[in-house]
């Protein structure tokens, strides 16, 4: 990675692991950051004299994800860790979660800012309940990219009937689940991650698969906003007036800044601010205040209007012709995080984009058992719960459906007492 | 209407995207937040998504720098330059005031006040009220960080606590805190050190001279380079080699810069910030593991220091 070269920079791919230890999941990303020589000497060493200590002849690569020292203990990881690594081309965060049931809040706040989901298959055990589980979270999460690796191979001899076996299975399991079955990307790779196979480098033991290496999805997949057409959606976060400065040109200067949770925006765009409904055309789309042609998707920029409309934070600017649905009521799927229960009883906070508004349930429809996806009665919630629920709110969101926006669908429930983050919904 | 979005962000273009986000949302969220600079590298690079993120404006926060009176002149005057070209506001707090107030006891004059800056930090977060420190701490510096939130809550002792830390989901960050709390906000979370030195080079960033390769007068402790006869901007002069060390000149530069008697340099012809990243690009020493000598107390010792409140 010279900093002469001009190699391309494909950006950056979030992607996340589901598995458990048992899968081969901390060996797996050991493995990626140690085949693209990411681990230094002195980090190797470290877990050289640990693999050593504990009896092991090689060294165990799983160690690199080592946690905190509480889980250390414990022996297991029990929140979301994120690694890093680069090829030169593409920047890579790992979003490294437990897989196990009780950690369900875990896998979805990973699976919130992944762009991709590899989901670990032990060769010699198949699809199995946490496959479903791990499945059904990735889908729900709309992670648009689905890597399904199958680990392990070399303790069933690298064989291409069970392999193609396993890759059946699954099949038949989405189909008959409904998941996946918007038109995603979903790979399938036969792996090793103890030993390297089809990771970074190709398999020479497993000649019969042609297909790509993880590294060659990973370096390929499109990243979340690639190639979609999408409305232009600006939540408000801070509004400049330098009106104090010196200088008298940038008196009536009013920037509104945010980031461009989806589409682009240029100047001459004819926009509406909500929730008063006024339109004005966009004067300027600037960054750091210098001017620039087109604001694009994820982008942090500053807007400035060609009329004086009130805006503050909280509100949304979308372009005309393209306006979200204001709604005082929703409907979502909602992921509960606390360990004290979802109160119907109780007003809660709702933050979406950068707007906060009070809230109160109107009903449970009915909760998801994550391991068979089948709906169950519920009057409550609990900790790693995931059900259908009716939200009422005191002011109006400007969403769109998280299935079609992932950043104008998605919204964080608030206890006020403590200020924690107690649920995740996804609007319907 | 609808738009195709066609082009990808180059890896920087996302990465300081997502920091002026967080920084907006700090700014968006919180009564009285604080930036803190030190001159250093990664806070440097903070000061320029600052400039991204608010420009024409002024920042909507202070700047701070928790002194332990042990940094290199270099870094401080550079810290006091950079801040007078923004113009912006510095407040400087100094770990010799709280050892004179009695709240730093230090169990030798020569122990490293590296961790006594938690003390300085706590005093000045509740001086000032502040409710939000903004901090340039990376996940790829150490294993403790990596689990560590973008927006990380702080107890009125603050404490933080890995166990009572708030998921954080999508790019919806929660930064509410009662009054007497606070929330340590860390906008280059996923930066790494290459990315620090990339998004230096391509902005071209001013940074303190020590960064670059230098001529130094060492001696090996401890199986690390250590500085010796550092004069202090006071003209105190740090480190004087022990009897039967031999102090050596060596060719270097730092890593990191923080409190002399815990941070090492490493050997290093590089003199330009290009030179830097291809070095980085074939090191084989981790940034933390080469330079932080309070890093290697014990395995878990960064996980100790910021549940007393360190960053």
């Amino acid at each position: 990675m010279s900093a002469h070269e001009n190699i391309t920079d494909n950006g950056l791919l979030r992607f996340m692991t589901c598995g458990s230890v048992d899968d081969g999941k901390s060996t797996l990303i050991g493995r990626l950051l140690y085949d693209t020589k990411t681990i230094l000497a002195d980090t190797l060493n470290a877990i050289e004299k640990t693999s050593a200590k504990r009896g092991m002849e090689a060294v165990d690569l799983s160690l690199l994800t080592d946690g905190l020292q509480a889980e250390r203990e414990q022996g297991i990881t029990i929140d979301v860790a994120y690694r890093y690594f680069s090829t030169g081309t593409r920047k890579y965060i790992i979003a490294d979660a437990p897989g196990h049931e009780q950690y369900t809040r875990n896998m979805v706040t990973a699976a919130s800012t992944a762009d991709l989901a590899i989901i670990l298959i032990d060769a010699r055990k198949g699809v199995l309940t946490q496959t479903r589980r791990h499945s059904y979270l990735a889908h729900l999460v709309n992670i648009p990219h689905v890597v399904v690796a199958v680990n392990k191979m070399d303790l069933i001899d690298y064989d291409q009937e069970k392999f193609d076996a396993i890759v059946a299975d699954y099949k038949a399991f989405i189909a008959k689940m409904g998941l996946f079955n918007d038109g995603r990307d979903i790979q399938f790779i036969p792996m090793s991650a103890l030993n390297g196979d089809n990771l970074v480098d190709r398999s020479e033991a497993m000649s019969w698969y042609q297909g790509p290496t993880l590294l060659d999805l990973l370096e390929a997949a499109p990243s979340a906003h690639q190639g979609h057409a999408e409305a232009f959606r600006f939540p408000v976060q801070f509004v400049c007036r330098p009106q104090d400065s010196a200088n008298p040109e940038l008196h009536d200067y009013r920037g509104f800044q945010g980031r461009i949770e989806s589409g682009s925006v240029k100047v001459g765009d004819l926009l509406t601010a909500l929730p008063n409904g006024r339109e004005s055309r966009v004067k300027a789309v600037q960054i750091g205040g210098v001017d620039i042609v087109e604001g694009q998707t994820e982008q942090s920029v500053t807007i400035l209007l060609e009329d004086e409309i009130d805006i503050s934070r909280g509100d949304m600017l979308v372009k005309s012709g393209e306006v979200p649905e204001q709604k005082k009521e929703i409907e979502a799927m909602l992921c509960w995080l606390s360990e004290t229960p979802l109160s119907p009883a109780r007003t809660y906070l709702i933050r979406h984009t950068t707007r906060t508004t009070k809230a109160k349930l109107t009903g449970v429809a009915f909760k998801v058992d994550v391991n068979s996806q089948e709906h169950v009665e519920a009057t409550q919630l609990a900790m790693n719960d995931i059900a259908k629920v009716g939200f009422k709110l005191a002011q109006p969101l400007f969403s769109d459906a998280y299935s079609v926006n992932r950043g104008t669908g998605a919204f964080i429930v608030i206890d006020e007492s403590n200020n924690n983050t107690v649920g995740a919904g996804m609007i319907l | 209407m609808t738009t195709l979005s066609k082009q990808t962000l180059s890896h920087l273009d996302w990465l300081e995207a997502e920091a002026i986000h967080i920084m907006r949302e700090v700014a968006g969220q919180c009564e009285r937040p604080v930036l803190l600079f030190s001159g250093g590298k990664d806070s440097i690079c903070m000061l320029r998504v600052a400039e991204k993120a608010f420009r024409p404006g002024k920042f909507p926060f202070p700047l701070m720098h928790i002194d332990t009176g042990h940094n290199y002149k270099e870094v401080v005057d550079f810290r006091d330059k950079r801040a007078a070209e923004l113009g912006e506001r510095l407040i400087v707090r100094s770990v010799e005031d709280s050892m004179k107030r009695g709240t730093v006891v230090l169990k030798t004059p020569d122990e490293s006040r590296n961790k006594h800056q938690a003390v300085t930090l706590l005093e000045a977060i509740a001086e000032f009220e502040f409710d939000a420190c903004i901090g340039g701490a990376r996940r790829d510096e150490e294993k403790a960080r990596a689990k560590e939130r973008v927006m990380s809550f702080r107890d009125e002792f603050g404490s933080w606590d890995p166990k009572n830390q708030r998921p954080e989901l999508w790019s919806l960050y929660n930064a509410r805190v009662h009054r007497g709390e606070n929330i340590r906000a860390f906008p280059i979370s996923n930066w790494t050190e290459m990315d620090v030195w990339q998004y230096i080079e391509r902005e071209k960033l001013e940074l303190p001279s020590i960064y670059f390769s230098h001529q130094r007068d060492v001696v090996m402790r401890g199986g690390a380079m250590m500085p010796v006869n550092v004069q202090l901007a006071s003209g105190e002069i740090l480190n004087v080699p022990k009897a039967g060390e031999e102090v050596l000149n060596q060719t270097v530069r730092f890593r990191t810069v923080g409190d002399i008697p815990c941070t090492a340099p490493v050997l290093s012809d590089a003199d330009t910030v290009e030179k830097i990243v291809i070095e980085t690009a074939t090191t084989t020493i981790t940034e933390r593991g080469a330079t932080r000598l309070d890093d290697q107390t014990s395995e878990a010792s960064m996980e100790q220091r910021k549940k007393e409140g360190y960053f």
